[in-house]
C-alpha cells in the first residue's frame, strides 16, 4: 500500500490538441499532494492520466513516462483495468450507482468485477471502508437503502468508501468538494488527513484554503493562454509555496493578483 | 468604465401586485353554460346533435372566456385561458379516435369474445355454424412474436451496444446508423417476400412455417429495437461508466452490470414498443406463415394461423349462406373478437412490461 508515483516529460494530447506539456514531479506516498491553478491549466488531466482514466475519451493519448513504484503505467503489456485497480479515483461530483443500495455500492469494486467473497466477508469491507469513510454511524441501519438517497456530502464520502475497499495504493480526487457545502467538505478534509496514513493521495482543488489545510506538497500549473498547453510552474513544500513561492506567477496566483 | 444604461421603465397596466381573480370553478360553469346556451338553441329549432352541441360549445366556451378573464383578469390571464382551452380541446380531439376505436372493437368484439372462442379452433367449421375459434390463431401469434423477439432482441441490442458504447463517431457506426434508417422503411410485404426467399434457399419453393414469419417479423422489429436501445443507453450519464473504469472495473463488465442494468427499465419497454409494432402484422405473415384452420405448435413444420391473418380471413369470407341453423354475420363476428383479442394481448404484454420497469429501475427513495 501507499506507493509513490514518478512523471517525467509527460505531454498529454486529446487528438492533435496538445494539452499539457512537459510535466516532471515525484508524488511522495502517504502524503497529500495538492493540484492548483486556473482552469483549463491542464491539472485534472494530468490526474486522469495517472490512472490511465484519460485514454477512456476517443483519441486521447499521452507521451513521457509514470511509475508506480518504478514499474512504467504505460508499458506495453501494463493492462489499463489493473492500473486502475491499484489507483482509485475519486469524482467532483458524487456518483453512486443508482440501481444499488449503499452495501452494494461500497462493495461495487468487487462485485462488478465477480469477484466471489461471502456474505461475512462483504459485510467486514463494508464495514471498514465505510468507518475508514467517517459515514459509517450515519448509514449503519440503512445500508440497504438506495446509495442515492443519501445526501450531496454522503454520497462523496461513500464514493470514498467505494474507492478505499478496493484496497488501492494510490487515490485520485478530482475536486471532491467542489459540489458540497462547508460543513460537508471539512468532513471530507478531515477524512483525507485520515487517510494520507495509508494512503499516497494526489487531489486536484480550486480552493486554495483547502489546498493550503490537507497538502504536504502543492504543484501549481498554469498556461500561457488560450489554446496553449497547461504546464507544471512550480512543486514544493505547501508551506513554501503559500508563503515564499520561487515564481512570480505562483504568488500571484495564490495572492489573487492574477489575469 | 461605460455608465451604467437604465433600463427604460415599462408602464404596467395595473400598479401593485394584486389583480383580479375569477373564482375557480368558473370555467366549468361557463363550459356548462356553453354548452346549454347552443344545446337549448338548436333543441328549439328543433335539430338538436351531440357533436355540433359540442363543437359549437366549444367554440362558444372560448370567446366567453377569453372576454371575461379579459376584462376581470387582464390581457395576459385571458392569453393563458384561450391556451389552456387550445390544448384540452386538442388532446380531446386526439383522444376521440382511440375510444371511438375502443369502443367499436368492444361493441362488435364482446359478443363472440368468451372461453369457447379462445379455446376452439376452426377446424371442421363452415358455412353459418355457430361454432370455430381463434386458439389455433392465438397460439400462433404469441409464438410466432416471441421467436422473433428471440432474434432480434439480441441483434438488436448488440448493435445498440455496439453503436453507443464502442463506434459512436466511427464510420462503420454511422454506416450502422443509416442502415438502420433504411432498414425502418421497409414495407412489410418486402420483408415477407425477404423470409419468403431466404426460406426458400433451404427448404425449396412454396415453404410456409411459422419460422419464416418470425424472420419476416424480426426484420421490422430489428431497427425498432436498436433505435430504441440507443436511445436508451445515451441517457445513462457517463460518470457512471467512468466510477466503473475507476474500480478496475473492464469496460465489457461495466457495459453489462451498470449501463445494462440502469438502463434496463427503458430497454424492456423499447423492447415491448417493438413487439407492439410487430405483432399486428398481416402481410407478411399471410405470405410465409400462411392460412390454417386448425393448430400447429410446431414453428419449423408446416402452415401456421396468426391473429391478424385469422382477422384478414373471417372477414374476407363475408357473410355466410343463410340456412336454418346459420347465423350469417358469424364470420364478422369471430374478426371483430379476434382484433379485441389481439388488442387485449398487446395491452397485458405493455403492463407486464410496466411492471418489470418499475422493479428495474433505480431508485431514489430518501
Amino acid at each position: 500500500m501507499a506507493k509513490r508515483l514518478d512523471i517525467s516529460d509527460l505531454n498529454i494530447y486529446y487528438g492533435d490538441f496538445l494539452a499539457v506539456e512537459g510535466v516532471s514531479m515525484a508524488v511522495e506516498p502517504r502524503a497529500v499532494t495538492a493540484f492548483i491553478g486556473p482552469s483549463g491549466c491542464g491539472k485534472s488531466t494530468v490526474l486522469r492520466s495517472l490512472n490511465r482514466m484519460h485514454e477512456v475519451i476517443p483519441g486521447a493519448y499521452i507521451e513521457g513516462k509514470i511509475a508506480l513504484d518504478g514499474e512504467d503505467l504505460y508499458g506495453r503489456d501494463v493492462d489499463p483495468v489493473r492500473v486502475r485497480r491499484s489507483i482509485g479515483m475519486v469524482f467532483q461530483r458524487p456518483n453512486p450507482f443508482p440501481t444499488m443500495s449503499i452495501h452494494a455500492n461500497v462493495i461495487a469494486g468487487m462485485k462488478l468485477n465477480n469477484q466471489r467473497m461471502s456474505k461475512a466477508q462483504a459485510d467486514e469491507v463494508v464495514e471498514t471502508s465505510l468507518r475508514g469513510a467517517n459515514l459509517w454511524s450515519e448509514v449503519k441501519d440503512r445500508l440497504n437503502k438506495p446509495g442515492s438517497s443519501l445526501s450531496g456530502g454522503q454520497q462523496q464520502r461513500l464514493c470514498i468508501a467505494r474507492a478505499i475497499a478496493v484496497q488501492p495504493d494510490v487515490l485520485l480526487m478530482d475536486e471532491p468538494c467542489s459540489a458540497l457545502d462547508p460543513i460537508s467538505t471539512l468532513a471530507i478534509e478531515d477524512l483525507i488527513g485520515k487517510l494520507k496514513q495509508d494512503y499516497t493521495i494526489v487531489i486536484v482543488t480550486h480552493n486554495m484554503q483547502q489546498a493550503a489545510r490537507v497538502s504536504d506538497q502543492t504543484a501549481f500549473f498554469n498556461l500561457a493562454g488560450v489554446g496553449q498547453p497547461g504546464k507544471l510552474i512550480e512543486m514544493d513544500a505547501t508551506e513554501k509555496i503559500f508563503s515564499n513561492p520561487n515564481q512570480k506567477a505562483t504568488e500571484d496566483y495564490i495572492s489573487g493578483r492574477f489575469g | 468604465m461605460a455608465t451604467v444604461q437604465t433600463p427604460p421603465s415599462v408602464e404596467l397596466s395595473s400598479p401593485g401586485l394584486t389583480r383580479g381573480k375569477l373564482p375557480r370553478y368558473a370555467p366549468v360553469v361557463l363550459l356548462v353554460l356553453s354548452f346549454a346556451a347552443v344545446g337549448g338553441l338548436f333543441a328549439a329549432l328543433g335539430s338538436f346533435s351531440v357533436p355540433l352541441t359540442v363543437f359549437l360549445g366549444i367554440i362558444l366556451y372560448a370567446v366567453v372566456i377569453l372576454v371575461v378573464t379579459t376584462f376581470v383578469e387582464g390581457a395576459r390571464a385571458a392569453r393563458d385561458r384561450l391556451a389552456t382551452t387550445l390544448m384540452y380541446s386538442a388532446f380531446g380531439l386526439a383522444v376521440v379516435p382511440l375510444v371511438s376505436l375502443l369502443w367499436t372493437v368492444l361493441e362488435n368484439g364482446l359478443e363472440r369474445f368468451n372461453g369457447y372462442f379462445l379455446t376452439t379452433t376452426m377446424r371442421g367449421v363452415f358455412g353459418g355454424m355457430d361454432a370455430g375459434g381463434a386458439y389455433h390463431a392465438i397460439m400462433g401469434t404469441l409464438e410466432i412474436t416471441a421467436f422473433a423477439t428471440v432474434i432480434s432482441v439480441p441483434i438488436g441490442m448488440l448493435t445498440a451496444i455496439y453503436l453507443v458504447e464502442y463506434g459512436p463517431k466511427s464510420k462503420l457506426g454511422r454506416g450502422i446508423t443509416f442502415f438502420v434508417d433504411v432498414m425502418t422503411g421497409i414495407p412489410s410485404i418486402v420483408a415477407g417476400l425477404f423470409a419468403y426467399a431466404l426460406f426458400v434457399l433451404f427448404f425449396g419453393p412454396g415453404v410456409r412455417m411459422g419460422a419464416a414469419g418470425s424472420v419476416a417479423l424480426a426484420v421490422l422489429m430489428i431497427p425498432v429495437v436498436v433505435r430504441a436501445s440507443e436511445e436508451m443507453l445515451k441517457l445513462v450519464p457517463n460518470e457512471l461508466r467512468e466510477a466503473a473504469y475507476a474500480l478496475g472495473v473492464p469496460k465489457w463488465l461495466t457495459i453489462v452490470k451498470v449501463v445494462l442494468r440502469t438502463a434496463a427499465a427503458g430497454l424492456v419497454t423499447g423492447v415491448m414498443l417493438a413487439i407492439a409494432r410487430v405483432i399486428g402484422e398481416t402481410a407478411p405473415l399471410l405470405i410465409v406463415a400462411g392460412v390454417v384452420d386448425s393448430a400447429n405448435f410446431d414453428l419449423f413444420e408446416g402452415r401456421m394461423m396468426t391473429l391478424p391473418v385469422f382477422v384478414y380471413g373471417q372477414y374476407t369470407q363475408g357473410l355466410a349462406p343463410p340456412g336454418p341453423d346459420s347465423i350469417i354475420t358469424i364470420n364478422y363476428d369471430r374478426a371483430w373478437a379476434a382484433a379485441l383479442t389481439l388488442i387485449l394481448i398487446v395491452m397485458v404484454l405493455n403492463l407486464i412490461a410496466r411492471i418489470i420497469a418499475r422493479i428495474f429501475s433505480p431508485k431514489t427513495g430518501r
